[in-house]
């Protein structure tokens, strides 16, 4: 046996910024580099001296087999690079990386799925694309279409099926890989919450069955629950690496400033392919003045503002507000704190105020949920929110966090006959 | 129950000078050869009324059309053979190099979501669409036997050669194709050249007229061509003329030489292809 799963040593990767603009290539740029290139040669000196970033710049990590490792670091850390270099999508620009076992990735839900082609047809297809053996995927096939309950539809195109039962699907797939060291990327965040639940639960399965798991996911609560050790990546390097408990902790405390007015049209915590509808969320106080915390006790009025292309009916929008473990503390939902039906067309506005909130100081994710007719039609996960300290009970002490998330609007009476 | 085999331990390296070519992964990677040459085949002919019938149909409305135009109108030598037989001994290799051609070299950067996230060896990806091609050539010959039906064309024993010429047809597409499809990733300039470059090829090949028209003293630039062997092989094979083995040969060397700088060239961009596609 092998007393070692992966180890990377010193990974780095290198990456051109503009790629975004100039994704490919053309021989107009291989010329202009070859001039540029005689410029540095002959003048030596480099004009544009800065046009690459490190993604990673030097990791170096153990993982032991049976390991569940979790990756988490903000959005531009690198941490889907590590997991592409690993599955050797892409190459490190320096440093290397021994890995001993079979490998599956799974960066996305439903790699190589042709939506022409049957069900039947894609569960080949992407079972031999993720590395399965046909003779494998003919074992099986009846589990994988019983896991994703698509018994009906099997010999369906796929361009016919719901984005649910895609996704379904697709995992089913995924699921029934069985690599030695799985290398997954965020993909629990798909399909609707009893899929999700279904996939937990092969996660977690994964995770106690002696799998190796590098496992990357912005859901805290997730990396907690599967992990046994976590590392933390910032700005392409590796910045802290031990139990799960004290390296999101870590992660949370430091986070950077926390912003009052936030731009939601390109923010990371959108599921990709979702298109952006909320473009804006703001705090504001009880004057309307944007704040970046707000007082326990205070006023809260949490203001989302968009534009939808299309009329949306039935509209209801939904702020879920969890903690620093995932743990969902309380709910702003139009379906029970709003009167009337709401139709959106055009820019809208929608503003929701708290009222003495109650909520005890510290660090808050909220997830914003924007739905029409029951069907999402935009999310966005992962906007912190800060609750500061107030001496709300005018006895000049606080709350000590282990009291619970909510600080009760209490007024003590006392009798003594003595 | 931790499940480690010693056998497949992966070293992950920065992409060195020269790259090596790992033959024995893609013989690991057979099956997904299959299942991606099958995919392209299956999905070609998806909700066409006429299905694989235009497999049949592509190559037999050209015939009509060059019979009409180059036969008929323009009376173009045919080495005294009728000009559609003649023609499609040369037409059935060439439609298949062409489409081969185009095909492969938009494989890469039409299979970039599969690029971006999964590993398997790149060079899977041109051999499929060359494989999917391979499925209409084979159809294709169903129209070279009913033309030799037609015009009473003998069976001769020179045909035992037409499986070695298939094989060195798909030889120098194979070359010609990862050649282009790694080009095409790497400078999408090659999107617009291919389509251009096979039309200016054809006419560089004696597909439509005789080798024999070309003017002896020029007769070497057709010769520089590899497809210039494979054609007049072709029909060599099918009529029963003299058979040029010199052309042949080069045909294989120059097929050869292509085959191994295509694959060297796909290789040193294969290493950074999920950054370019």
């Amino acid at each position: 046996m092998a007393e070692i799963a992966i180890r990377a040593e010193d990974i780095a990767k290198r990456y051109r910024i503009g790629r975004l603009q100039e994704r490919y290539r053309t021989l107009r740029g291989a010329v202009a580099r070859g001039v540029r290139g005689l410029g540095v040669r002959f003048l030596g000196r480099d004009w544009r001296k800065d046009e690459y970033i490190w993604a990673l710049d030097g990791v170096s990590f153990l993982v032991r087999p049976g390991e569940v490792l979790g990756v988490i670091g903000p959005n531009g850390a690198g941490k889907t690079t590590l997991l592409k270099i690993l599955s050797r999508i892409t190459c490190p620009t320096r440093g290397r990386a021994e890995i001993c076992g079979r490998v599956g990735s799974l960066l996305e839900v439903g790699t190589g799925f042709h939506p022409e082609l049957t069900g039947r047809e894609n569960v080949f297809l992407s079972g031999a694309i993720l590395g399965m053996r046909r003779r494998e995927i003919e074992r099986k096939f009846d589990q994988i279409v019983a896991f994703a309950e698509l018994e009906r539809f099997i010999d369906t195109p796929v361009k016919r099926y719901s984005s649910g039962m895609y996704v379904r699907l697709a995992f089913a797939v995924a699921a029934h890989l069985e690599p030695e060291i799985l290398l997954v990327d965020e993909v629990l965040a798909v399909g609707d919450a009893a899929f999700q639940k279904k996939c937990t639960g092969k996660m977690t399965e994964v995770a106690g069955s002696g799998w190796t798991v590098l496992f990357v996911s912005h859901n805290m609560a997730a990396i907690e629950g599967l992990c046994s050790r976590v590392i933390l990546l910032r700005g392409g390097r590796l910045e802290c690496d031990g139990k799960p408990e004290e390296v999101v902790a870590r992660y949370l405390l430091d986070r950077g400033p926390v912003q009052g007015d936030i731009d939601l049209r390109r923010h990371g915590g959108r599921p990709r392919g979702v298109n952006p509808v909320m473009h804006r969320v703001r705090f504001l106080d009880r004057h309307g003045r944007c704040v970046n915390t707000i007082g326990v006790g205070e006023d809260l009025i949490v203001e989302i503002s968009g534009s939808c292309a299309e009329r949306l009916i039935d509209v209801a929008c939904g702020i879920r507000v969890m903690g620093v473990l995932g743990q969902r503390v309380t709910t702003f939902h139009t379906r029970y704190q709003y009167p009337g039906r709401i139709a959106l067309e055009g820019a809208f506005v929608l503003r929701c105020r708290v009222r003495n909130l109650r909520l005890m100081p510290g660090e808050y994710s909220l997830m914003l949920v924007l739905t029409a007719t029951e069907q999402p039609v935009d999310t966005v996960d992962g906007i912190s929110f800060t609750v500061h300290e107030r001496d709300v009970y005018r006895t000049g002490k606080m709350l000590p966090a282990r009291c619970g998330p909510y600080v009760p609007d209490a007024v003590w009476d006392v009798q003594s006959s003595g | 129950m931790r499940r480690v085999s010693q056998g497949s331990r992966v070293v992950v390296l920065p992409p060195g000078r020269w790259p090596r070519i790992d033959w024995r992964e893609i013989w690991q990677y057979r099956e997904l050869l299959y299942f991606l040459t099958w995919r392209d085949v299956k999905v070609r002919y998806k909700q066409t009324m006429l299905g694989v019938g235009w497999a049949f149909l592509q190559p037999f409305l050209k015939l009509v059309v060059f019979s009409a135009v180059f036969g008929k109108l323009a009376r173009l030598d045919s080495e005294g053979f009728p000009y559609p037989i003649f023609v499609y001994a040369g037409l059935l290799p060439w439609q298949f190099f062409s489409e081969s051609l185009q095909r492969s070299s938009q494989s890469v950067v039409g299979a970039a979501n599969l690029i971006r996230k999964v590993y398997f060896p790149r060079l899977i990806i041109p051999l499929a669409s060359i494989g999917a091609c391979l499925v209409d050539f084979g159809i294709s010959f169903s129209i070279l036997a009913g033309l030799m039906m037609y015009y009473h064309v003998p069976l001769r024993i020179s045909l035992m050669l037409v499986p070695a010429l298939v094989l060195l047809t798909v030889f120098i597409a194979l070359g010609v194709g990862t050649l282009f499809s790694a080009l095409n990733a790497a400078y999408r300039d090659f999107r617009y050249i291919v389509p251009f470059m096979v039309q200016i090829w054809m006419y560089l090949t004696p597909v439509i007229y005789s080798a024999r028209a070309v003017p002896a003293r020029w007769r070497f630039l057709l010769a520089l061509n590899p497809m210039t062997g494979v054609v007049n092989g072709y029909r060599s094979a099918v009529l029963g003329t003299a058979l040029d083995m010199s052309g042949l040969f080069f045909s294989l060397a120059a097929g050869l030489s292509l085959f191994i700088v295509a694959v060297y060239f796909f290789r040193k961009i294969e290493s950074q292809m999920a950054d370019i596609v």
